[in-house]
């Protein structure tokens, strides 16, 4: 199966962000933008739901000061207890500096790896799609050409007032969505 | 193509009745840049072949850190007695360059991270710079401890791991542990960080370099980015939990460096002013550093547009702000000491004021309160020059600020015959230089190699007034 993806390319951020919000008030279903930096407003233009890699980072976190804590009071406590300075064996106050240290490097260690994997990074993937000056100064909006309906000529019409640089149609085989 | 878009047609999008401060503000990028031209400018000196300056500039720091090497090598082999320790002065310049790094490190996370989070735009210009700064600066500290072991190749000891002493584990309820952990923490974590933010530049010189070695990794190191929107929208979520994360951890990492002092029951260490002390001496020598760097940077690598005298004059702020909270410090200190009604507490600073290193405790009072006074002019805070000096001068006097709290508290204890005399080896010294030929070899690769200012970010902020969007008015542009 593939799917037909229409390209529409812009050289400012105002463009892309005013066309995508134009496209989807007209119901236009929009795959994916690409942008040579993090346009701020267009998760809320294209409709991106809130990201779940918060929970990523809090529950790593968690394990991390939890699963510290509790090593320390083993460790200090149960399997040899030393006597520092009379201090009590299984003191909370000192134990927390390293469950704390603990948590933050689960924390960041688990969203960056979160992010890799959500996102599909690894080291040596191919580019795909590959797009012209997308990581220098082109933004790029995609659109599915989904149903019979679609029609080329009424987006382009849509898109004259914001500066369209150049719209492209393209076949994309199995899966559909350039990932 | 910047014609292209000069001609560009505002849409019907740009926000009719824009933010009237912002036309007021000067840009924060100079000269009227397009994301292109930012692309050009910054990939410009690394695809250049590197100029003679850096040449010398690399030559000496690289010398600088074959000495340190031999040193290291020379006092691992024979022993640490090749220093100048003694019974009394048990810690002193071996600790002072460890907390001194360990300093310098700070200002760059609170640039990349405090700043993201307070919305300072102008990080912008400094923070991939002044991550690569925290970076190597945490290395050199990380060092010192480990060349003070003596036995360099036991220093995985510190980790607790199932061993056949018992297993014997770490003591979890010593100060001297939280630092290994915080240390190690803040480096992996910093470069984390600096690595997330590079991802996609390294995209950028991966789409324009001819294949070739850097094109080769350049792909392997970009993780295929693609500048999805969608992968965008969830880095900027990791971006901002990171920094979420950096912020508390960097002031923990200075808090933990401080209880190595004021665990201990030595008059002159056992206060509760240290752990906001140090944090506050850190970013102050941070700052310091970011600007000795920047101002070069700036210079050799035509990079004035980007770095700005906004950049320089707010660097300036932070640092004079810091300053005053450093001064304020030494202030309360010989006020709790005189309060408290401890002989020992009172000794302490009278002598350091005023004993056989008071030389020392002066040039610090000079370096980090004096001097940088002058920054409340605006003259001076525009003057390259001048904050160049400052920034020297200011690195200077943190250094002596560690020296002056170590060995100046241990050197008389409470013994009078056991009082001692503490000055550095030869040993010793090569050995500070050398780190400081690690930091700024490390410094120079970076600039040769790796884009030294994330494009990707201030493309983002390169819009003019008029392009000014809604939603930032309304949040309060902060730069």
């Amino acid at each position: 199966m593939s799917e037909r993806l229409l390209l529409a390319k812009f050289g400012h951020e105002d463009d892309l962000l005013a066309s995508c919000k134009e496209l989807r008030r007209h119901d236009y279903k929009i795959v994916d933008a690409f942008t040579p930096y993090a346009v701020h407003g267009l998760d809320r233009a294209m409709g991106l739901e809130p990201s779940r890699l918060t929970w990523v980072c809090f529950l790593c976190g968690m394990i991390g000061a939890i699963g510290m804590l509790i090593f320390e009071y083993w460790v200090g406590a149960i399997s040899w207890p030393v006597d520092v300075g009379g201090k009590p064996w299984n003191s909370l106050p000192s134990n927390v500096p390293v469950a704390f240290e603990t948590a933050v490097l689960l924390a960041g260690f688990g969203s960056v790896f979160a992010l890799f994997g959500v996102s599909r990074l690894y080291p040596g993937k191919a580019v795909r799609p590959e797009f012209d000056r997308v990581t220098d100064d082109r933004f790029i909006l995609v659109l599915a050409e989904t149903d019979a309906r679609f029609d080329p000529a009424e987006v382009k019409h849509l898109l004259r007032p914001f500066n369209l640089l150049e719209l492209e149609e393209r076949v994309v085989s199995a899966g559909g969505v350039p990932s | 193509m910047a014609n292209t878009m000069t001609q560009r047609v505002p849409t019907s999008s740009s926000v009719p009745n824009p933010d009237a401060l912002a036309t007021l503000r000067p840009p924060l990028i100079a000269g009227d840049k397009q994301p292109a031209d930012v692309t050009h400018d910054i990939c410009a000196p690394f695809e250049r072949g590197p100029t003679a300056l850096w040449w010398v500039a690399f030559a000496v720091s690289f010398t600088t850190l074959v000495i340190g090497a031999i040193a290291v090598t020379y006092q691992i082999a024979t022993g640490i007695g090749t220093w100048g320790l003694n019974r009394t002065v048990g810690w002193a310049f071996d600790i002072t360059n460890f907390v001194f790094w360990v300093g310098i490190g700070h200002a760059g996370t609170l640039i990349s991270a405090v700043l993201f989070l307070f919305r300072q735009k102008w990080r912008t210009s400094v923070n991939r710079s002044a991550e690569a700064m925290t970076l190597f600066a945490v290395m050199c500290a990380g060092l010192f401890p480990i060349i003070h072991m003596g036995r360099p190749w036991l220093a995985f000891w510190m980790m607790p791991y199932p061993n056949t002493r018992g297993p014997l584990w770490v003591n979890f309820k010593s100060p001297l542990l939280w630092d290994v952990f915080a240390i190690s923490t803040y480096l992996l974590i910093s470069a984390v960080f600096w690595y997330v933010g590079l991802v996609p530049d390294l995209a950028t010189i991966r789409d324009r370099s001819p294949a070739g070695w850097r094109r080769r990794l350049a792909s392997i190191f970009s993780l295929g980015w693609n500048g999805s929107a969608r992968t965008w929208h969830r880095y900027e979520t990791v971006y901002m939990l990171l920094a979420g994360l950096a912020t508390p951890l960097v002031f923990s990492v200075h808090t933990i460096v401080s209880m190595d002092f004021a665990t201990a029951v030595i008059p002159g260490w056992h206060t509760t002013i240290f752990p906001p002390y140090f944090v506050a001496g850190a970013i102050f020598s941070g700052l310091a550093m970011v600007l000795t760097l920047m101002l070069i940077a700036r210079k050799v690598m035509q990079l004035e547009d980007y770095i700005t005298l906004r950049h320089v004059e707010a660097m300036c702020k932070l640092m004079l702000s810091m300053g005053c909270i450093v001064g304020l410090a030494y202030g309360t200190e010989f006020f709790v000491a005189a309060y408290s009604g401890n002989p020992y507490e009172q000794f302490v600073f009278l002598n350091r004021a005023g004993g056989p290193f008071r030389w020392a405790y002066w040039t610090m009072v000079t370096c980090n309160v004096i001097i940088p006074q002058l920054l409340w002019l605006r003259g001076v805070r525009r003057n390259i020059a001048l904050v160049f000096a400052i920034s020297i001068v200011v690195n200077i006097g943190m250094w002596f600020e560690r020296f002056v709290i170590i060995v100046t508290s241990l050197h008389r204890d409470f013994l009078p015959s056991s009082w001692a005399d503490y000055s550095p080896t030869i040993i010793e010294v090569a050995t500070l230089l050398g780190s400081f030929g690690l930091f700024f070899s490390c410094f120079l690769l970076f600039c040769r190699f790796i884009p030294v200012i994330a494009m990707a970010e201030v493309k983002g902020v390169l819009k003019s007034p008029h392009h000014a969007h809604e939603h930032e008015s309304v949040k309060g542009d902060a730069a």
